[in-house]
């Protein structure tokens, strides 16, 4: 029977691989935004499976102000992604310490 | 038994698709297995019984945020393979962080199977109503209980669109727009002129 463990196990995977992400793609913002979409899902596969395990619906209404937060950190990454491309004409993230003002 | 097989399926299919996002050449391969991702994770949301989330992931998710992805991925012409220098250099560093983290995980779920964490019980004011699907529940308590967080969540989204179009937008002076004003304000009197020519002169316009 698949219980609330399996399902954190597989959450803390996602997680943990979302981490990794942001370590070996780090010049590169699009894969480091997905990166952390991808550890948004696995906060979000935690709660819900929690809420189900629980008979608790807080976890699944929490996991919606998750989502929307996702998405607009989304939206407002892509667009100053966006903002940056246009000033430099590339998105390597390394010499964003060279900016002024 | 088929509910322990679709778990695996779900489960397995979304690490892997996990670890293809981050491990892709090329991003747009990158976006296509996150969206491979979030499908698998409704999938694993639908067998917990959540229909509701898993239906607002694929919406939201695949709908939106990932085709905004490929949309910006696909607009800026970037080399990529550049960007790529120092993937070897980064790895094992981030390999050893993320075999701590999973480690500092795993370590907390075998405490909580060993019996020695108490999650606690729910006081039942948020428990799904006998009788009543997923979604009628989670409506029910969303327009009553925590009405104010739904709206919050509201002005949460529309400080991010303004953020986002307030940030994108510019003044194109390469381009010539239409003038609503100038054209509105335009009257006959102004455009047109009415002239007797000589036979055979022709006119100056």
């Amino acid at each position: 029977m698949i219980g609330v463990e399996h399902y954190v196990v597989v959450s803390s995977i996602l997680f943990v691989l979302g981490v990794l992400g942001i370590f070996i793609n780090r010049k590169n913002v699009i894969v480091i935004l997905m990166s952390i979409e991808l550890i948004l899902l696995a906060v979000n596969i935690n709660l819900v499976a929690f809420s189900a395990f629980l008979h608790d619906l807080t976890g699944q209404i929490f996991a919606m102000f998750v989502l929307t937060v996702a998405a607009g950190e989304a939206a407002v990454g892509l667009a100053i992604l966006v903002i940056y491309y246009r000033g430099r004409g590339t998105i390597a993230v390394d010499d964003v310490n060279q900016m002024k003002g | 038994m088929i509910h322990v097989i679709a778990f695996y399926l779900f489960a397995v299919l979304t690490i892997a698709s996990g670890a293809v996002t981050i491990l892709a050449r090329n991003p747009v391969h990158s976006v296509l297995w996150l969206i491979l991702a979030f499908f698998n994770a409704a999938g694993l949301m639908v067998l917990t019984g959540a229909e509701f989330i898993a239906m607002l992931l694929v919406i939201v998710y695949v709908g939106a945020v990932a085709v905004l992805f490929l949309f910006v991925v696909m607009m800026l012409d970037i080399d990529f393979a550049s960007l790529r220098a120092g993937f070897v250099r980064y790895f094992p560093f981030g390999a050893l962080v993320a075999i701590v983290l999973l480690a500092e995980i795993v370590l907390g779920i075998g405490a909580y199977r060993a019996g020695a964490l108490e999650l606690g019980s729910p006081d039942g004011t948020a428990a799904t109503p006998a009788g009543a699907s997923n979604i009628e529940a989670v409506g029910g308590l969303l327009y009553s209980r925590y009405l104010f967080l739904f709206e919050a969540a509201g002005i949460v989204l529309l400080v991010a669109m303004i953020g986002a179009i307030v940030l994108t937008h510019r003044q194109r002076t390469d381009t010539r727009g239409q003038n609503i004003r100038k054209q509105n304000m335009r009257r006959p009197g102004d455009a047109t002129v009415n002239v007797k020519p000589e036979v055979g002169k022709g006119v100056q316009l």
